[in-house]
Formats: C-alpha cells, structure tokens, sequence
C-alpha cells in the first residue's frame, strides 16, 4: 500500500505543477477546452490524495509496524478511536490531511461556485493547486509519510498519551479545517488581481467560504482551549503559547475582514484594505504551520517538529512578494468609490474596528516573535509571557467590545444627534446599571468591571435591536412574539445571525472577565484531612482527601486519588483526579506519566482537581485545588457563536432586491409604483 | 477639520496607544532567557544582576541531583549548560515530565540569590524524548 501512497503523491504533484503552469501561463482564456482542463486537474488532484489517504489508513488500521508513520504514533493497544486520528496526529500525517483538505476544498470551491464568476475559476484553481502542490512536494521531498523502515517492530510507541483525548480527535482537524479554508478566499482574491476584474464580484463568491473558515477557526480554537484545560492541568484555558497564539493571528484578521467587507460592499471604500487582509490571513495561516512545525519559538505544546520548518518558511516568503507584488501592480486600479464622510458614523466605526484588529494581531505576533527579534536585533533572547500579552491586549480588547455595540447601531455616512439619542439611551443606561451592581457587590478588579460593564451596555444594543424589529413585526403583521422573532432572524439571516454572533463574543468576554476572580491552593493531605476554599461567589467549600487506589486499564497503569467535596456543608459526592502511566503490548513504561484532572462543573465556577503525586508512595497525596468562575461560559459562548456564525450562511432569506440595502447605506432610492392610486 | 483628518487623527491614537502598549509591555515583562554561562557573565558584568532582574534560564537537569521534600512541595536540583552549573530551589507543583532519570530540559524562571542559588517562581520541563518515547533498540 505505501507504494500506492507514494505513488499516488507523485501523481498529485505532477497534475498540480501541470494545473499551475497552464493557469498562471493565461492560454485559457477564449479556450473553454483548456479552461476545463485546468478545472478537472483539480478533481484528478483531489482523486490522488484520497488515494494517498486512504493508503495511509490502511497501515494504521492493519498495524503495519514496518511503516514508521504507523509505528511511531500507533501500538497495538491503542483505542481504535485514536488508531482512526493519529492520521493527523503526527507531522508527516497531518500535511496529507492538509493537502488532501485543501484539494476537497478547492473541488467544492470549482463546483459551487456560480458561473458568473466563470472568469475566475482557472486562476482560483491555479492558485489553490500551487498550495496543494507545495504541500504535496514538502512530503516528497522531507517528510515522507509512506517511509519504511529497515525492520519491523513488534509493536509501536503508541500514541503520546495528552492527545489520547476525544478533545484531540476533533481539535486539531477543526484548527486544520479553518487554516486550510483560508486559501479559498486568498485564491479568489488573486485571481481578481490576476484577472483585472476588480469590482466587488470576488467578495460576493467567498462570502460563505470567509463565514465558514471563521466559523471552522473559531471552533478549532475554543475546543484548543477546551482540550488544554482539561489535560494539561495547569488550571487555565490559554496561555498565550506561540500555538495558540498562531491560532489566534488570522482569526483576528479573518474577523477584522468579515467588517471591513461590509463597507467595500455598501460604500465602495477599502477595496486595498481588504486584498491586504485576505493575503495577510492566508500568510499567517501558513505562519501558524510553520511556527507549529519548526519549533524555531519553544512551545510546550511542539508535538511535532522537524526541518520542514525551512520548507515553509521559504513559501512563506515567495508567497507574500508574488502576492503583494501582485497587489501592488494593481493599486492604481483600486481607487475608493467615495471618501469618507463623517467620523461619527457606521464607517468610521468599522475603520477603527479594523485597527485594533490587526492591532491586537500585531502586538500578538510581536510578543510571540519578541524572543527571535531580540536574540537578532540585540544579541540577547528576551521573552515576554502572559503578562505581556494581557497588559497590551486587555485594553485593546475592551475597546472593542465597546465598540461590538456601537457599530451595528450608528448610522452610515454621518450619524446624527438624534440618531445617537435614538440607539444608544438605553444601551448605555444598561452598562451604567452593570457597573453600579457590580460596584455594590463589592467587585473591584478594575478591567473586569469595566469589561463586564461593557457586555451590559453591548448587550442592551443587542436586546434592542431585537426588541424593535420585533415590535416592527407585530405591528406591521399582527404576529405574535415566537412568530416574529423567527421571522426576523430567518429574513435578514446576515445581520441577526450576526447579532447571535456578538452574543457569543459577549458571553467570551464575560467569562475571560470571571478569571481574573480564580482561586488556588496546594495541598499535602493524609487520607481524611481535609483543606477549605471560599469561592469568589461566596460559597464554601471543603475538599476531604478519601484515599488513592490503583488499578491496570487498557493500555495505562492509573493511580487515581479521590476526594470528598462539601458545598456550604451539603456533599457534592466524590471527584477523582488520576495519574497515568501508560505501557505498551508488555507493560513496559512508556512516555512520561500524565495527570488526568478532576473537574465538576457548574454556571458559577468549576471545581479544578489536580492529583500531583503521593509521598514517598503512601497514601498521603499532593494537590492542587483550583476554583475557576464562569469557566462553562467559554464553551457556551462557543456554542452561540457558532450558530450565529451558521445562521448568517444559511442559504435564502434576505431582501431580494438591492434596493432596501441600499436605503440602508443611506442612498436614495425610488419608490416604483408608489403613490399611483 | 475634515472627516478624514479627523479620522487620521483617530487612526493614529490607536495605532499610537498600540505601540505604547508593546513597548512598555516589554519594558515592563521582558525577561532575559540565557543559558547558565550567559548568566554567569552578565552578573560579573552587572553585580546588581543578582537578587533584582528576573530571568528565564534554559539548561539541563543534573542528573541524580534532584532532591525532593514533598511536605513542603520543596524541589531542589541542579542545571547546567556543560559549562556552568547553578542550584535551583523551587517550592510548588513540577510537571509530569520533570524527573532527573533522563536527560531533561527545563526553564526555570526565577531570581538569582545572594548564595547563587536560584529562587525559581515557576519550573517548565521539556523532555527531549518526550515525544519520541524509548530510543530504537
């Protein structure tokens, strides 16, 4: 079957040079045969890699130990469920999982698209084969995933016991997902570039592709942090480690793009703004493999890494100068349609928005290159941590949550006196009313009062918005509240989804807010002492330290240390955190041992448990306790959000005509037909 | 004033206040990461070096030099480059991966003290095999 493999990759980068050579050399056009052409190498690509893929599935699942992909992150005593995703689990897997993605991608992309855009199509092909194919040459050339070795072992090292995690499954393909959709919108926009056909048309034919990758982006990260939280028992959901701050760089471009479009689509401004921040997502979609696979920055999380690191720095670079270079052949055609008119207005909103986007990007990219910069520019390495990225990005942050609520609100073009009377009264009252609760419950951290000051005020605009498009409905239609609240979000599924959206936002916000209120102690507990904690919320509890059992399961040795828990006297039963060593096929120690950690969970805070090891091998354990607020909000809010981000994709609904978004923007428009009687 | 000017003078309050916040977040946060002999230089270069200025050492455990105290959570050990060695105290929880059988690499952040000891706030172990597990036979 590795032959298969092999082969099949050898096929996938030969079609892919041939698609990019034909594309880029523009022959195609008035020649549908070879337009066609360049179209299909992309379903023969994506033919190959399948090929590829399902060869590689084949030697995990047969435990083919002779393949050195299969025995360095399989065993033979490995749940099936992770035999299934160490596909992805180790390097030279998950760049065919890449490749093999972004061929599926490109194909859907090829078929979906409608034919207005004909015009495009062979340049996007060209362009997401040239990715394809880099991806394709690096296995090629470094990172084989068919290689085999000189001689089979009886049994594999198994798989590194944190991503023996359902979390770890889903995760990393989720992550991938986003990262790999993100070329779909950069080919599209080169082949605008490319092809000179520079009004809004490329923007209408990725405006589902944007939505998804974001919304692919944003899952892949809460599920990072939902995975880092529950298995690497440190007591926190982000640490500001390059990986995930790599994660984190095009999101926050992507989200400043998903604005910022809106503006080139109503007004015809920041056409620039907007190619720059396609190509730069992509660029940092490319930088987050490469900060993941180079290990050039030290990560705890570096699971995988190797020289492939060049490899991508070197696209890295020749992408960003064709692609600017590209841009910039381009410029003078890109001329704004108006200027701007007031800076009290949607426009302006949206601008400052952008800013601090890529503001909170840039200094995200600093800090987690400030060691490589440092080490170049001054001879030293100097590292900034945590508190970095929280001084620098909590003010930023809490900017633009403000504005979260002030952009959907002010009008376009110049906003008026009344209009700022109109929207914003009652929003603000409602923030007001959050921060003097808080003050008399006696809150003091300064940005998580004024952080959870300005969800209430967001959240008003939000409560609003819906309480008059309800209103509007009722009154125009006689419906009753369930029927027009449907109606409204199902018949401007964009802006209300949109709303659902900020409500998630919102939710992050709060819950990020709740941790500045965490509480920790350790412990050294014989069995039947006990230590006492007050949670931020007032409550009492007592952790009595039952005992530590050990037993053998499947493919680890667990010690497992159990404590009895009291909330204000009552008993919330026993929680159990565990130490894990895992074994081989014969019981021999292998990896590290690795913590599971005990977690009860609840609207107000979780119960964080970590079992640190016993004394001497008695009975007496080491603890870490942790009382972590508003922790279940972080997944709920990715929860909202991911349906408001599926809500405004939802294909139909929305005017049919231009004409009431038009109005919208603030243009005139004639009323056909009215006043005929 | 036009509202492009205004919007200029927007624009440049926050791409401003960005750059203020970087620069004095590293000013205020940036730690130095040496190795055991870049720390030994620059304290005989700086002698205020010593007891005032945090910094992140990256070297190897000394094997069999780690002593526990698990009533305090006390940890000692020693760290080395190959050129020089430091003792390190640190009082808290360790990793899973930090043991001194195999060839481990740390980070330890912390103080240096009067004693040359390093008071370490916060112990990172990087096992070099951690990821490859047992070498080949």
């Amino acid at each position: 079957m590795t032959l298969l493999g092999q082969f099949a990759l050898w096929a996938a980068f030969v079609l892919g040079l041939w698609c990019v050579v034909l594309s880029f050399s523009g022959r195609w056009q008035g020649r549908p045969d070879l337009s066609a052409t360049v179209v299909r190498s992309i379903y023969a690509i994506l033919g190959c890699l399948v090929v590829a893929s399902l060869s590689l599935w084949k030697g995990l699942i047969s435990h083919d130990f002779n393949m050195e992909y299969v025995a360095a992150y399989t065993s033979r005593n490995l749940p099936s469920a992770y035999i299934f995703s160490a596909f992805w689990a180790g390097q030279k897997g998950s760049l065919l999982f890449w490749a093999v993605v972004l061929s599926l991608f490109a194909s859907a992309a090829q078929l979906l698209t409608p034919r207005r855009f004909a015009y495009l199509m062979p340049y996007v092909a060209g362009v997401t084969a040239a990715v394809i194919t880099f991806f394709v040459s690096v296995m090629i050339f470094a990172a084989d995933p068919f290689e085999r070795l000189a001689f089979t072992p009886a049994d594999g090292r198994g798989l590194n016991p944190q991503l023996q995690n359902i979390g770890m499954v889903i995760h990393p393909p989720m992550l991938y997902l986003g990262y790999i959709s993100l070329t779909i919108p950069f080919a599209f926009a080169m082949a605008a570039l490319l092809s000179r056909r520079l009004d809004a048309g490329w923007l209408h034919a990725i405006r589902k592709w944007t939505i998804v990758s974001w919304l692919f982006l944003s899952i892949g990260i809460t599920l990072g942090m939902w995975w880092a939280y529950v298995e690497l028992g440190w007591g926190g959901y982000w640490a500001w480690d390059p990986v995930e701050n790599a994660s984190l760089l095009p999101w926050l471009t992507m989200t400043a793009f998903l604005h910022s479009v809106m503006i080139q689509e109503k007004r015809g401004m920041l056409k620039r703004w907007n190619f720059g921040l396609v190509i730069g997502t992509f660029l940092l979609s490319i930088f987050g493999t490469f900060i993941t696979r180079s290990g050039v920055i030290a990560s705890v999380h570096s699971f995988t890494q190797s020289n492939v690191g060049y490899f991508f720095l070197a696209f890295l670079v020749v992408a960003a100068i064709l692609s600017f270079t590209l841009l910039y052949t381009r410029w003078s055609l890109l001329e704004a349609d108006v200027r701007l008119e007031s800076v009290v207005s949607r426009e302006a909103a949206f601008l400052f928005n952008n800013l601090l986007l890529v503001g909170v990007a840039f200094s995200v990219l600093w800090g987690t290159l400030f060691p490589i910069l440092s080490e170049l520019v001054r001879g030293t390495k100097i590292t900034v941590g945590p508190p970095f990225f929280k001084r620098v990005n909590v003010p930023l942050g809490l900017l633009l949550l403000g504005l979260t609520g002030v952009g959907p609100l002010i009008a376009w073009r110049k906003a008026s006196t009344a209009n700022l009377k109109r929207q914003f009264v009652a929003p603000v009252a409602c923030g007001l009313v959050t921060l003097v609760a808080l003050l008399l419950a006696g809150v003091r951290d300064f940005h998580a009062t004024v952080a959870l000051a300005l969800a209430g005020f967001v959240a008003g605009t939000i409560v609003q918005e819906f309480y008059r498009g309800i209103r509007a409905r009722r009154r125009m239609h006689g419906e009753s509240i369930p029927l027009a609240f449907a109606r409204l979000i199902g018949r401007n599924r964009r802006r209300y989804g949109g709303y659902i959206v900020h409500v998630g936002v919102l939710i992050y916000f709060v819950a990020f807010a709740g941790m500045a209120f965490k509480r920790e102690q350790e412990a050294t507990l014989k069995p039947g002492d006990s230590v006492d904690m007050q949670s931020p919320f007032g409550h009492r509890y007592r952790f009595t330290h039952m005992g530590i059992s050990q037993y053998e399961a499947l493919n680890r040795i667990v010690s497992a240390a159990t404590v009895e828990v009291t909330k204000d006297g009552r008993s919330l039963g026993l929680i159990t955190s565990e130490k894990r060593q895992h074994v081989d096929s014969f019981k021999r120690p292998t990896f590290e041992p690795s913590t599971e950690v005990g977690i009860r969970s609840n609207l107000q805070e979780d119960l964080y448990i970590v079992y640190a090891g016993s004394v001497d091998g008695t009975e007496e354990a080491v603890y870490r306790f942790n009382l972590n607020p508003l922790v279940w909000w972080v997944w709920f809010g990715g929860v909202v959000l991911a349906l408001g981000g599926i809500l405004t994709m939802w294909p139909g609904g929305g005017p049919t005509s231009s004409a009431p978004r038009r109005a919208q923007a603030g243009y005139e428009v004639t009323l056909v037909g009215a006043g005929k009687e | 004033m036009k509202a492009g000017h205004k919007f200029i003078l927007g624009a440049a309050l926050i791409v401003g206040c960005v750059g203020f916040l970087i620069a004095e977040g590293v000013k205020e946060t940036g730690v130095y990461f040496l190795t055991p002999a870049e720390l030994a230089s620059k304290t005989a270069a700086d002698p205020t070096f010593v007891e005032n200025v945090g910094f992140k050492v990256g070297a190897k455990v000394v094997p069999g030099s780690v002593r526990r105290d698990p009533n305090a959570r006390r940890i000692d050990f020693q760290v080395s480059d190959g050129i020089k060695t430091y003792p390190v105290t640190y009082t808290g929880l360790v990793p899973d991966t930090f043991t001194d059988a195999n060839d481990i690499e740390v980070v330890v952040e912390g103080r240096l003290g009067r004693d040359g000891v390093i008071r370490a706030t916060d112990v990172l172990a990087k096992c070099g095999s951690r990821y490859e597990a047992v070498p080949e036979a």
